[in-house]
């Protein structure tokens, strides 16, 4: 039988007081928000908080997909499957349709959301890539006010992110331009699964050049974007010799490991094939103009 | 702590440890075993249950997390003597060989034919993907939410039924 360790548990129903739990409890506390990270993690004491918060009565105040001056703003409580159904990220920014529909299964996108995806930072978590690969920021709230961070900048590495210690994820921002497109490819051993790799694109086209291109792998050792890929990209034209040199160039810098879900050099050669893949396909919906 | 839940339209307020998981608070506080346990993982999803109409893994949802949600077990899919078409369907296509994965399939299924209640294989087998029957028998559970869809009100569905079986 697997129970979490014990806490005190306390519960916010705004987000101010979720803050000032947040700073009075210290950093023994946490948020609990969709749970299906946090509790598992909990279950098999790798993580043993003091203080769970439930932030479950803000899900209505923070789940939400909408667009507001010129980006999509998307709710740090909303939940995987307002993520897959939104019409307007459909529309505007299918990589999390893409992303979505291979994430888990449908049950525990129910409950699982975007924020606690982030925060809980998972190396071979979907959501983190996929933000990465749009340029989104993410807008982090403490007691003094708000700071909005890039995904660089907010995903420090496996489990680690920029949010401080009384601080909490409210929004993720992704910005729109004409001639955006998007696409997320993953590989995964069974449904459901984590992936053995994942490649998330973007791309920004102008007058037939791609402008900006974003590249993120998701579960292969990767930075969180990667950056001389995308470089490899700006102003050319898209081509399948540009889309290999690009995907040549991720797959140089991640370090993928050697584990149950396959070797170091298949998976560097499954991300090289995902970014590919990604790309093409954000190309086209770029051209069909997604944004 | 005090958590009120309400559990198949009556709140229940029980004196709990904060770390209780809802799938024990059901079985082992309310002594509704109707909800299985299962992996824990939240990989099987035996433990399906609905909060405000939707499936969940109860195996990862605090009971606290439950108050001021509505949660539908297995035991409040019957009404008032008569059961729902899923439990009809599940009877009617032999949707359960070993029973341990069906109190979730039908809970799954109720959620889907509040949605859609026309839904084609397909979108039944993407529905349940987060469910695992043991006896592999999925055929059949697909069959027997074809049938609750093709058969919407119990109580008629039910009469039909004893209508085919009279001699």
């Amino acid at each position: 039988m697997q129970v979490p360790p014990q806490f005190e548990y306390e519960r916010a129903t705004s987000i101010e007081q979720a803050l000032e739990l947040l700073a009075r409890l210290g950093p023994e506390a946490r948020l609990l928000a969709g749970g299906h990270s946090l509790l598992p993690m909990m279950k098999l004491r790798l993580a043993a908080p003091e203080h769970l918060i439930d932030i479950d009565p803000l899900a209505d105040e923070l789940g939400y997909v909408r667009e507001q001056d010129g980006e999509l703003r998307i709710g740090a409580m909303t939940r995987h499957r307002e993520l897959l159904d939104s019409e307007l990220l459909r529309r505007r920014a299918a990589i999390f349709a893409d992303a979505e529909r291979v994430i888990a299964d449908p049950v525990v996108r129910n409950r699982g959301t975007i924020g606690g995806a982030l925060c809980q930072a998972d190396p071979a978590e979907d959501l983190s890539a996929v933000c990465a690969a749009v340029g989104a920021r993410v807008v982090i709230r403490g007691r003094d006010g708000e700071r909005v961070v890039v995904m660089p900048e907010f995903h420090r590495g496996p489990y680690e992110t920029a949010v401080g210690e009384a601080e909490m994820v409210t929004e993720v921002r992704i910005p729109l331009s004409p001639g955006f497109g998007s696409a997320y490819e993953k590989v995964e051993r069974r449904v459901g699964d984590w992936a053995v790799a994942a490649a998330g694109a973007s791309v920004r086209m102008d007058d037939g050049e791609i402008a900006r291109a974003g590249i993120a792998l998701a579960a292969v050792g990767a930075g969180v974007t990667s950056a001389e890929a995308e470089a490899a990209l700006a102003g050319r034209r898209p081509s399948e010799e540009a889309f290999a040199e690009a995907a040549r160039l991720a797959v140089e810098h991640c370090s993928p490991v050697d584990d149950q879900r396959g070797s170091a050099e298949y998976k560097r050669h499954v991300a090289g094939e995902l970014t590919r893949r990604a790309l093409r396909r954000a190309t086209a919906r770029a051209l069909r103009e997604e944004g | 702590m005090q958590v009120t839940v309400s559990v198949n339209g009556e709140e229940r307020a029980r004196e709990i440890e904060p770390r209780l998981l809802l799938v024990h608070f059901l079985r082992d506080v309310l002594g509704l075993t109707g909800t299985h346990w299962g992996c824990d993982t939240s990989n099987c999803g035996t433990c399906v249950v609905l909060m405000d109409g939707r499936p969940v893994k109860s195996c990862t949802v605090l009971a606290a997390s439950a108050a001021g949600h509505e949660i539908t077990t297995v035991e409040g899919l019957e009404r008032d003597g008569v059961l729902d078409p899923v439990q009809q369907g599940f009877h009617e296509e032999h949707g359960l060989q070993c029973g341990f994965c069906t109190p979730g399939m039908m809970l799954t299924a109720r959620a889907l034919l509040d949605e859609n209640p026309n839904p084609s294989e397909a979108e039944i087998r993407e529905a349940i993907s987060g469910q695992i029957c043991r006896c592999t028998g999925y055929a059949t559970i697909v069959r027997s939410i074809r049938w609750a869809a093709e058969h919407p009100a119990a109580a008629g569905a039910a009469a039909e039924t004893a209508g085919e079986a009279a001699p």
